[in-house]
């Protein structure tokens, strides 16, 4: 019986260092033959487009209320302690240094991620990455190496957009809404932040970048080909992706501080 | 032009080739015939290097494929056009940009002749006019119709078809049927077609490769295969229940079957 248990355990451990084993393999692929001639930056752009361009809006919404709901909440306990001019530096250094990538990189996940896992379910069970083998062309190179670098290139320009945004948000509740004095929203605020806060932000989301496509663009690539096994893997993406966004988040928050 | 040689491919306990060597003769059409899952798709992805066999070799102009680079395949893709069976066209191009897509990858034609070559392929399977639909918007017969003029672009030595006439309607069959002798006799295209369709391969194929579980049991012409005195080719050509093919593939007794209790059927 005791053994049955460690049977299982060791099976299903067995199992999960496949999977990690499989998708380093799929990355290492992706990467290399990003580097490789010829270099698609049409394909690139697309991709850019998508992850990126297309989720400005879901970001931006996202940032403005996440702003206020920041200013409201700071506003209402720092008044307990009559530090409400310290309300511009709550609101940036807990949008740059955590919310702006996280909430950024989550819902990105949603939007980005499940779609590529599923476009690339598809492709999968209707057999386009055989016809391009046919073709001759590769396809990890044509279509998932863009996707990845896409993912790099993105996050950290959306949540560079999310930052501002949300400090706007803060900005409009805090000062515009609640009273704080403008010149202490913003001087408090550009002497607390430091260069450090930034780059730590800008590694973060550069690492949930390449998490959201890697992880998404191995889903649907190691889908199983039929329908279930496409809706399983656009639904396993955003779960997977969101929980190792979270975790590695708190890696990294200890490594850098 | 193709040899195929001692070829052997398993799935666990399934033989999906056993042994199989045949030749595909220059500029002919040959019909590779079998029921489902007798291997005969198995055999096609193998031969195109899509799949790696266990053990064989396959010859393309003189060239082991199986033992190629990835370098010198893609080299001899380039002379291979495939119409697959569910088309696989790209669901993110437009039907003009599907066609365009093996040229604008490997040649650098100028954009108003990669126009004029993509309205002369589609003119040839009968869909000018298609150029700016999505291939959601086709019926399965023009995607099929689409694929195929993809698969010609690039004038490939070579087309292989994957059940091209499965699911359509008399018509299709009959046009798809048409393009590919046009293609064959037009133009010397070599042709490999793997089906179950036994009167549009009659009428195009001439050499028939009959597969049965992994193993061919038949080749010869149209007319050596419809004079076939083997029980098991005669029974596929006809279409009978009856015969030494058997229907059901389970191996366990039907009684045993339904006396056990509480198991579902293995």
């Amino acid at each position: 019986m005791n053994l049955d248990i460690a049977a299982a355990i060791g099976r299903a451990t067995l199992a999960w260092m496949q999977v990690i084993g499989r998708s380093g393999v799929f990355l290492f692929l992706a990467v290399f033959q990003a580097f490789r001639r010829p270099y698609r930056i049409s394909r690139l752009i697309k991709e850019i487009e998508f992850i990126g361009s297309k989720s400005f809006l879901i970001v931006f919404v996202t940032a403005l209320f996440t702003g206020m709901v920041l200013g409201l909440q700071g506003y209402h306990t720092l008044t307990q302690f009559g530090a409400q001019a310290l309300l511009g530096s709550a609101v940036a250094l807990s949008i740059i240094r955590e919310l702006g990538p996280v909430l950024c990189a989550l819902m990105v996940t949603g939007r980005a991620g499940s779609a590529i896992a599923a476009q690339i379910g598809i492709m999968k069970i209707t057999d386009q990455f055989p016809a391009l083998e046919m073709m001759a062309i590769e396809p990890v190179k044509y279509v998932i190496s863009p996707k990845i670098l896409a993912g790099i290139i993105s996050l950290p320009l959306l949540t560079a957009f999310f930052d501002i945004v949300g400090i706007f948000g803060g900005y409009l509740v805090g000062v515009q809404l609640l009273g704080v004095n403008q010149g202490a929203y913003f001087s408090k605020m550009i002497s607390a932040v430091t260069f450090a806060d930034i780059y730590g932000g800008m590694i973060k989301s550069l690492c949930f970048g390449l998490l959201i496509s890697w992880i998404s663009c191995f889903m649907g690539f190691s889908a199983q080909a039929t329908t279930e096994g496409v809706s399983r893997a656009t639904t396993q993406t955003v779960v997977v992706t969101s929980l190792s966004i979270l975790v590695v988040d708190y890696i990294l928050t200890s490594l850098l501080l | 032009m193709i040899r195929v040689e001692n070829l052997v491919k398993t799935y666990g306990k399934i033989v999906a080739c056993n042994n199989v060597s045949c030749r595909f003769e220059e500029k002919k059409v040959t019909v590779i015939l079998g029921g489902s899952g007798s291997g005969k798709s198995t055999l096609l992805r193998q031969i195109t290097g899509l799949e790696k066999p266990d053990s064989g070799s396959v010859f393309f102009d003189g060239m082991d494929l199986t033992r190629a680079t990835k370098k010198t395949l893609y080299e001899k893709r380039k002379k291979m056009g495939m119409l697959f069976q569910g088309s696989a066209l790209f669901n993110y191009l437009d039907i003009y940009e599907n066609i365009a897509f093996p040229l604008r990858e490997h040649t650098r034609i100028a954009d108003n002749v990669i126009k004029n070559i993509v309205t002369m392929k589609l003119e040839m399977v009968g869909l000018r006019g298609t150029e700016h639909l999505m291939p959601s918007q086709l019926s399965g017969g023009m995607m099929k119709r689409v694929g195929l003029a993809r698969a010609i672009v690039m004038d490939p030595k070579v087309i292989f078809y994957d059940e091209p006439t499965s699911g359509l309607d008399p018509i299709s069959t009959g046009v798809i049927g048409k393009l590919i002798k046009d293609l064959n006799t037009k133009l010397g295209i070599t042709s490999v077609v793997v089906s179950h369709d036994i009167t549009s391969s009659f009428k195009i194929a001439d050499k028939i490769i009959i597969l049965y579980y992994g193993d061919i049991i038949a080749q010869g012409t149209v007319a050596e295969i419809q004079n076939s005195t083997d029980e098991r080719v005669v029974q596929f050509i006809t279409g009978s229940p009856e015969g030494p093919i058997a229907f059901t593939r389970s191996d366990t007794s039907y009684i045993d079957a339904l006396l056990t209790d509480n198991e579902k059927a293995t």
